[in-house]
């Protein structure tokens, strides 16, 4: 009996019969693959997600920390350098091309900052260049050498004590989902230390490079009135 | 393909200008000039270009600043468009310019981005960003210009094979100015007009300006021609933050009583280079200042516009724009 696959139906869990056929050309080649013949269609899709994620994370990750770069050019930037990160000097190793949003996050291990769009399109990686807000995703590591750098990991007391921006978006609900917030921290408190006493209009403006995909964004210029006021 | 990451790649930190053309000499179109690295970093993590050496010309304080001189104003390169929007001197003589600086994409890339990276950034096309092989990528195809191709964003005006736009803000107000762009290679300086700067695709379809790989825009500057006039800018997007213009208009007008003496306009997003509008200016020269004057102008404008299967909305939008920056007068 022939086979009948309906199209589209190659999705994993979709599959149309439980055991591959040996004489079925897709199912042939998953058993040549897989070295076996009693493994099921969805076992080895399972498999070949969990191995895919293992071998894309791995690139991920080891690409920010080794990179397999071939041979300098020479006269390039030196990789070894010191960065000035919420008042600590540090030692990091930088490729060429890294982003500060990498360095921070995978080699400083501080991940408050996050990654979300990677294109300088949504703000979540926001932090601030000597009090400046910038995009770490669309800034290379070493262009910021010598100068200060804030995550949001910076911004509470020695004594544990949250920034005055950090506690008014708390009071006000600022953060739903809460993957915008370390972004929308970062804005606010660059706008405030700009402009101390900004009216809604203006901290609306200084807010704009930033999205909220749940949409909290009175919220958080509730939040940042409360600062101003409280501050 | 790996769309996350960046390449690797080599990177140079000159500190002045003489050394950076040395290194664009060195590497040729393998090397890249890198100012605010906007449009630049997602070419790269997009693998749409794939340089081996980048030329960081952060570091060079030749290009950065303001100054008042003789006859106007100079500003070097990779002065943030921040700074251009802020700054006093320009919101006094030149608040076209500041305008159309605080109308680009969002603050925190205004922080960073460069007027001279904003004037030669790549353009937008979908279709060419995605990395297919066009005509503007050095193939024999365009795909925006085709029944079916989502159009919406193309241009109105002088496609030639190539129905991209320019992306720029500050372009149209810069060519509405009269400004100067400076250009110095190994073999020398130059200064080109603002308004001859860009490229259209017929001359040259791989290129947006008349920068060869191994020049380096180093100062743009605006003389005093215009200086306190009256000035309108607009930018319609989809977005206020973030998004390219649909259409923008950049208008310089001398106005004296009920009459127009003298008028400079250009739009963006109608054209792969800043439109610039000389029909309205010769109508708008010596014209009164009122609702018809403003309606003839509109209408002008558009005159030839070639909309492709979904922009036509640009024409109505150009036209009140064009209409609105008189008025406004």
């Amino acid at each position: 009996m022939t086979d009948v696959r309906p199209a589209g139906v190659d999705l994993p869990g979709a599959a149309v019969h439980p055991r591959p056929h040996a004489d079925d050309p897709f199912d042939a080649a998953l058993l040549m693959l897989e070295g076996r013949r009693n493994v099921s269609r969805r076992e080895f899709i399972k498999g070949v997600i969990a191995s895919g994620v293992a071998v894309s994370g791995a690139t991920y990750f080891g690409a920010a920390c080794t990179g397999l770069a071939p041979a300098p050019l020479g006269g390039g930037v030196e990789r070894l350098i010191s960065l000035n990160v919420n008042g600590q000097v540090r030692r990091v190793d930088v490729l060429p091309g890294e982003t500060l949003a990498m360095t921070l996050r995978y080699k400083l291990g501080l991940t408050g900052t996050k990654l979300g769009c990677d294109r300088g399109e949504c703000g979540a990686c926001t932090v601030l260049i000597d009090d400046v807000a910038q995009y770490s995703c669309s800034t290379l590591t070493h262009r910021v050498r010598g100068q200060e750098i804030t995550t949001v990991e910076g911004l509470e007391t020695p004594s544990g004590e949250l920034h005055p921006v950090q506690q008014a978006f708390i009071d006000e609900l600022g953060p739903q989902c809460g993957f915008c917030t370390p972004g929308q921290v970062m804005s606010a408190v660059a706008l405030l230390k700009a402009n101390p006493d900004p009216t809604r209009e203006e901290a609306r403006a200084a807010m704009a490079g930033n999205l909220c995909r749940c949409g909290a964004y009175d919220h958080y210029l509730n939040g940042i009135m409360r600062a101003a006021r409280e501050a | 393909m790996l769309k996350d990451m960046m390449p690797h790649v080599e990177l140079f930190q000159p500190t002045d200008v003489d050394n950076a053309l040395a290194l664009m000499g060195r590497f040729g179109s393998d090397g890249w000039a890198l100012a605010g690295g906007h449009d630049s970093l997602a070419w790269f993590k997009d693998r749409g270009k794939r340089p081996s050496a980048l030329i960081d010309l952060a570091g060079i304080s030749e290009l950065l600043g303001i100054r008042e001189t003789s006859d106007g104003i100079e500003i070097g390169a990779m002065t943030t468009l921040t700074e251009i929007e802020l700054h006093p001197m320009i919101r006094e003589k030149f608040a076209l310019l500041a305008d159309a600086a605080r109308h680009v994409a969002s603050p925190q890339i205004r922080n960073s981005g460069t007027l001279g990276g904003n004037v030669c950034q790549d353009t937008r096309c979908w279709y060419y960003r995605l990395g297919v092989g066009c005509y503007r990528a050095g193939g024999n195809t365009c795909y925006a210009d085709t029944p079916e191709a989502m159009n919406r964003e193309h241009c109105l005006f002088g496609a030639d094979r190539c129905v991209a736009v320019t992306p720029s803000d500050t372009a149209p107000a810069l060519v509405a100015l009269d400004a100067t762009m400076v250009i110095r290679n190994g073999q020398g300086e130059r200064e080109v007009k603002a308004e001859d700067f860009f490229m259209r695709p017929g001359i040259d379809i791989t290129r947006m300006t008349v920068l060869n790989p191994a020049d380096l825009l180093t100062t743009i500057r605006i003389p005093n021609t215009w200086a306190g006039a009256h000035f309108y800018f607009e930018k319609v997007a989809d977005r206020n933050t973030w998004d390219f213009a649909l259409v923008s208009v950049a208008a310089a007008m001398k106005v004296s009583g009920d009459r127009i003496q003298d008028a400079r306009i250009a739009c963006g997003g109608v054209e792969c280079v800043p439109k610039r509008l000389t029909g309205v200016e010769k109508l708008l020269k010596g014209a009164l200042l009122n609702d018809e004057t403003a309606d003839a102008a509109g209408a002008a404008a558009t005159r030839g516009a070639k909309p492709l299967n979904y922009n036509h909305f640009k024409i109505p939008l150009m036209e009140n724009l064009v209409k609105r920056a008189v008025r406004s007068a």
